[in-house]
């Protein structure tokens, strides 16, 4: 399977093809988000409708990252 | 810069799993031009969704071929988020914003996991089961995790199975659901040739399994991610140490799109007539969000609605049998999942019940009703729009959910302001023609 690397919060993973920018934030260690009350979340649903997974991609704030497919060089941010 | 496209169907088709796929290919195959929109980056739904990169899901490469032939045109990773007016939505792109103009509406948005709240279940690696199925798919690698899958439904021993077949360790799975009702439901499916061979597929997969019926998470705990979970039995509590937790209590329809163009719900589900046809005239619905019902029943509803669209009426007919019959499992679905009253004590006064805004079970108890609680709390009122809290406090406090508002899905400001400054685009691109 080709692989591709990407930065979540700076650290480089490395990821096969077709995977998405919510599975590489677990593989990365981090949580997607942090609550309104500062507790970490990860992904929930899979499937675009519980907004848990939100997180920066390349620039862009309140991506969907579970419906959203890793690219070469993409840089991630959770912490924003 | 937002840009603003413009299609134009004689039939669009909203969701491109099962029910969205079958409409479209049949409305295809009788002439007309179809589009099949869907916010996921490929088709096939969640049941279908495909394991490897640019290869679909076997079992709807067939679909994927007579849409090809009927020459339906897909819109991936098209969110659609309001209905202005009669004949058009409009929807997002990663991008853009698009207008969809069409003559004919089908709906098929199938259907979410129903969460429920428990002491823990905000930590992360506590995921749906289909949610952590979808993850595994789109490259979750599991092989030596453990994982607990818990929940209700049917779609716990396929994801479970699935899980197996990648090298999960599957320390238990958990079903509140009695030994009897599963029973009852297993006489039910034996008037079902296929989905017997299915179950009995399962149970071979997943020899070994301890499998807990009448049993429910309690707990999740961990520091900052999952590390364990606690199982209630027949009184008894068991911790469980694991990596993951799959958990999801049947599924619940998404029927916000036809509830915005004005189709009566009925009991939770969009009402439909023998031919699929909603309250809404050219609007039809087909799949999930008419009943739970799984693939099969999505399949026939689909194709019904996509002949009818097309005017192909007598076709139509040929299929009710078949839709009768499958509704009837439909049935015995409903029945064998219900959900049991004790699962309404499963929250503590902490446990948060609206994960979006962090609103506690005990801020909730006090309000009667959904609105007053969303007033007061803010439940219900961040970017999932209480797609989650919602069917989870009706469930808790029997509140019934408010009228729907566009935007269904929270939409950019750039897509809201190029709305405000360009009602009519200036050169927009129509496609949609062959």
């Amino acid at each position: 399977m080709p692989s591709m690397t990407l930065t979540v919060n700076g650290v480089a993973v490395e990821v096969e093809t077709g995977t998405t920018v919510a599975v590489a934030a677990i593989l990365a260690g981090q949580p997607c988000r942090l609550s309104v009350g500062g507790a970490p979340r990860g992904p929930l649903c899979g499937m675009g409708i519980c907004f848990e997974c939100r997180m920066t991609i390349n620039g862009k704030a309140h991506c969907r990252s579970c419906q959203i497919l890793c690219e070469p060089g993409m840089d991630v941010r959770t912490d924003d | 810069m937002t840009r603003v496209a413009c299609h134009k169907f004689d039939v669009l088709v909203v969701g491109a799993g099962p029910a969205g796929m079958a409409a479209a290919a049949c409305s295809g195959q009788c002439g007309v031009r179809v589009g099949l929109v869907d916010d996921n980056f490929s088709p096939g739904g969640q049941i279908w969704r495909s394991e490897s990169a640019g290869r679909p899901a076997p079992e709807a490469a067939g679909w994927l071929e007579r849409l090809r032939a009927a020459r339906v045109e897909p819109l991936c990773g098209v969110r659609v988020f309001d209905a202005p007016d009669p004949g058009v939505l409009l929807a997002e792109t990663a991008d853009d914003l698009c207008e969809l103009q069409y003559d004919k509406l089908i709906l098929a948005t199938g259907a979410r996991e129903r969460f429920l709240p428990f002491p823990g279940w905000t930590l992360p690696n506590v995921m749906g089961a289909g949610g952590f199925q979808a993850l595994v798919k789109n490259g979750l690698p599991i092989r030596g995790k453990r994982v607990v899958v818990a929940g209700t439904g049917p779609l716990l021993l396929a994801v479970a199975s699935h899980l197996r077949k990648h090298g999960a360790e599957l320390a238990m799975v958990s079903e509140q659901a009695s030994w009897g009702s599963l029973a009852r439901f297993g006489v039910a499916l034996t008037a079902q040739p296929a989905k017997m061979v299915q179950a009995l597929q399962l149970k071979r997969d997943l020899a070994g399994v301890r499998f807990a019926t009448g049993s429910w998470p309690v707990a999740a705990e961990g520091n900052n991610v999952l590390e364990r979970v606690t199982i209630s039995r027949r009184g008894q509590s068991e911790t469980v140490a694991c990596h993951y937790l799959a958990c999801g209590f049947h599924l619940v329809p998404n029927t916000e799109l036809a509830s915005l163009v004005g189709c009566q719900i009925e009991s939770a589900f969009v009402r439909v007539d023998d031919f699929q046809r909603t309250s809404v005239p050219e609007v039809f619905c087909a799949g999930e969000p008419t009943g739970i019902g799984g693939v099969e029943l999505a399949l026939v509803e689909g194709q019904i609605a996509g002949l009818v669209s097309g005017g192909r009426i007598a076709e139509a007919r040929n299929l009710f049998a078949q839709r009768k019959k499958l509704r009837h499992f439909a049935a015995a679905l409903d029945d064998a999942f219900q959900l049991r009253p004790e699962l309404r004590d499963l929250p503590s006064a902490e446990t948060t019940v609206c994960r979006c805004e962090d609103v506690p079970y005990s801020r909730l108890q006090a309000h009667p009703t959904w609105r007053a609680a969303k007033l007061q709390t803010r439940c219900g009122m961040g970017p999932c729009q209480g797609r989650v809290c919602g069917p989870a406090t009706q469930f808790l406090f029997d509140w019934t959910p408010d009228s729907v508002r566009p935007p269904i899905f929270p939409a950019r400001v750039e897509s809201l302001a190029a709305l405000a400054s360009s009602p009519e685009p200036e050169q927009p691109a129509v496609t949609g023609g062959h």
